[in-house]
């Protein structure tokens, strides 16, 4: 697929409308691969001029912040700025809120000032210009349950785009007993998605997923590829595969357009 | 002969207020041993989340029941203390009901009626908030930093309520002019008859021991605070005026930590070049928190706050899956060592000599710090804006980047970070791999 990149870009004079972050679950795990090409898609069918940093991009330290290396962090987001400042970048979408929410609340004191957009966030607007449209009868009625992201909700108080899109999508929304600012997290932030957990008597994705299963969905939504590998696992665990998927907005809404 | 209760009521006053004001200076030299950070910014939104969270109670009512109860006792206190004002005043002159001439029948007891009727609601939200505590099994009150000194604790003030807001009441039933009067007796008209066999003389001694217990019990109570995890309802105000108004997901950069890597990224730094002539020889800053003193006084000041309420833990993704970590003893071990701190201090003239001890690992341990998820619960249901995941953080940082005691598969992860951009070990150069696959 036309992925271009910041360097091709240039080489041909161009500035494109917005950066498409991947961050390296987009850019290296499998599931969240296929979130990045469903992203890029509909990219395409609003006609968006994007480009991504491809062998540019690197980490861009949050879990190396959040496991206590302040200096690897800052080492990253230097190094990250000087690239994105270096190609005059302004406006940045990704599909991953921790890099979402490092870009956009700790790059600026390090000189690195972007407008930086949730992918939701994105497409809301996309559909709002009237570049995008979301086909409701594919998904109709189908019974969908959203997880909140923690650095996506709480951490950024971004709870009504991903729900707006879903009911775009014609589908049937309940929402967990725990939802929006009280939405138990998946268990990966904070750089647990790395390392094993500590002693304990449950696993946390285990009882997010029992939350999720409360709601009884033929979909779990998420809008983090962290939070969709924990539900997935949680999922299996659970021996659901069958009946329950776990999809980012972004694939759903590929889903449904027939992209 | 009169002027001796006045006099010993006077004394009684100086020694309780005293005493406070004594303690209160502890508490506040104790907060001014963190770091300091500027929460002055912004002064207009402050004011506004102090209105709104700590005299608004906006976030208690997030728990419908207990924010319902927990208003009823807070409007209470706060008026049923206007008429402290009173029993002051009459205590140092020797009057008695001094308010009422000035104030009118009518008016006097419609307050007093109001008072009254505070009291009896505050008696019953009490009763109900004890049975939440010791009978209900709700799983926050019975965790295990819940047990001994916490729980008694939280016992402790609920009697003392009830045992004011009883005094309150009896005062009034067997003051006998007033409810001759029966203006404003709502409530102690009904506990009145259970006096009405005893002689006038009988019926007075009882008023004055009551007014007695009543106003000692305030001032003793004033003095528990102190003591006790029952701050909250004084330092809310502070703590939630001070409060981080920044998104929750934004961690602060370390600015020390920027100089040294723009050092290392300038190509025109020389590294080996002497300090300049005269410069101030730079102590490099010790990273992160191992104790009570590297830590900020806002996290001290929400370490005095916290009243174990237990929300954050009874939301805390670790807590839930049975993990060591609880935010609320995050709070309570920062506030236990802080205090440690500070007796150490007082015994010492006022210098603190090293006791060996700190608060990483003699309190809180690194299995504890590295069960947090950073998803910001704790923080999100605070009632009165404390931030358990800042202490967290900053410890963490310490661990990593004063002991390099990370566990190791995230040491792992931050080789990977520094050696291919990546927390795991994938080639940077394959990094747009995935636009050519499907």
């Amino acid at each position: 697929m036309n992925v271009p990149t910041m360097a091709d870009m240039m080489a041909q004079g161009k500035q494109p409308e917005v950066l498409f972050w991947v961050g390296a679950a987009g850019s290296y795990d499998d599931r969240a691969k296929k979130i990045s090409r469903a992203f890029v898609k509909i990219l395409h069918a609003a006609s968006v001029d994007f480009a991504v940093l491809g062998t540019e991009e690197s980490s861009t330290g949050d879990a190396a912040k959040r496991a206590g290396n302040e200096f690897l962090f800052q080492m990253q987001a230097l190094m990250n700025i000087e690239v994105l400042n270096g190609y005059e970048v302004k406006k940045i979408v990704t599909c991953d809120p921790h890099s979402f929410n490092t870009l956009k609340n700790e790059y600026p004191s390090l000189g690195g000032k972007y407008e930086v957009f949730h992918h939701t966030q994105f497409i809301q607007h996309l559909i709002s210009e009237g570049r995008l449209e979301i086909d409701n009868t594919t998904l109709k009625g189908k019974r969908v349950t959203f997880h909140d992201p923690c650095y996506l909700g709480r951490a950024n108080e971004v709870y009504e785009s991903p729900r707006d899109l879903i009911r775009r999508l014609g589908v049937n929304l309940t929402e967990m007993k725990r939802h929006k600012g009280t939405a138990l997290c998946c268990g990966a932030g904070g750089a647990q998605m790395f390392k094993d957990a500590e002693k304990g008597d449950k696993e946390i994705n285990i009882l997010r997923t029992e939350d999720a299963l409360e709601a009884k969905p033929q979909i779990i939504a998420t809008g983090c590829p962290y939070c969709n590998t924990m539900m997935t696992d949680g999922i299996k665990f659970k021996e659901k595969e069958t009946e329950v998927v776990v999809k980012d907005i972004a694939e759903l809404i590929s889903e449904a357009n027939g992209l | 002969m009169n002027y001796i209760s006045n006099v010993l009521f006077g004394v009684l006053l100086i020694i309780g207020i005293g005493f406070f004001v004594n303690n209160i200076q502890k508490i506040f030299r104790n907060i001014k041993l963190g770091k300091s950070i500027n929460r002055n910014d912004n002064k207009l939104q402050r004011l506004k989340n102090m209105a709104m969270i700590a005299l608004g109670q906006s976030k208690m009512v997030k728990r419908p029941f207990s924010g319902f109860l927990h208003i009823i006792v807070y409007v209470g206190f706060v008026i049923i203390n206007i008429e402290v004002l009173e029993i002051v005043v009459d205590g140092l002159l020797g009057t008695h009901r001094i308010f009422q001439p000035y104030l009118g029948n009518a008016f006097y007891g419609f307050l007093i009626g109001v008072f009254e009727v505070l009291a009896a609601l505050v008696f019953i939200a009490v009763v109900l908030f004890w049975l939440r505590r010791n009978v209900s099994n709700i799983k926050r009150f019975l965790s295990k930093e819940m047990t001994g000194w916490p729980k008694r604790d939280g016992n402790l003030i609920l009697y003392f309520e009830m045992v004011l807001m009883s005094l309150f009441i009896i005062m009034n039933a067997t003051d006998t002019a007033f409810q001759e009067a029966g203006v404003g007796n709502v409530v102690s008209q009904l506990v009145a008859p259970i006096f009405e066999s005893y002689s006038s003389e009988t019926i007075h001694t009882i008023e004055r021991t009551a007014w007695w217990i009543h106003i000692t019990g305030i001032l003793v109570f004033l003095n528990y605070l102190f003591y006790s995890k029952h701050l909250h309802i004084l330092l809310a105000f502070p703590n939630t005026y001070f409060g981080n108004l920044k998104p929750k997901g934004q961690f602060p950069n370390s600015e020390a930590v920027t100089k040294e890597v723009q050092l290392m990224m300038d190509p025109s730094a020389d590294p080996y070049a002497m300090p300049e002539e005269g410069a101030e020889e730079d102590v490099p800053e010790k990273f992160g928190a191992s104790d009570v003193a590297d830590l900020s006084w806002v996290q001290l000041l929400n370490a005095y706050t916290c009243t174990e309420c237990g929300r954050c833990t009874s939301a805390c993704p670790a807590s839930l899956t049975g993990k060591e970590l609880s935010p609320r003893n995050i709070m309570m071990k920062t506030r236990d060592r802080l205090e440690e701190v500070g007796r150490n201090i007082d015994d010492n003239n006022g210098t603190f000599k090293d006791d060996g001890k700190q608060l990483l690992n003699d309190y809180i341990t690194p299995e504890e710090l590295w069960a947090c998820t950073s998803c910001n619960a704790c923080v999100e249901e605070c009632p009165v804006s404390i931030d358990p995941l800042s202490i967290i953080m900053d410890m963490r940082k310490y661990l990593v980047m004063e002991q390099s005691a990370a566990p190791q598969e995230l040491n792992m992860m931050m080789t990977n970070v520094e050696n291919n951009g990546a927390p795991w070990q994938y080639n940077q150069q394959d990094r747009l791999n995935w636009a050519n696959e499907e």
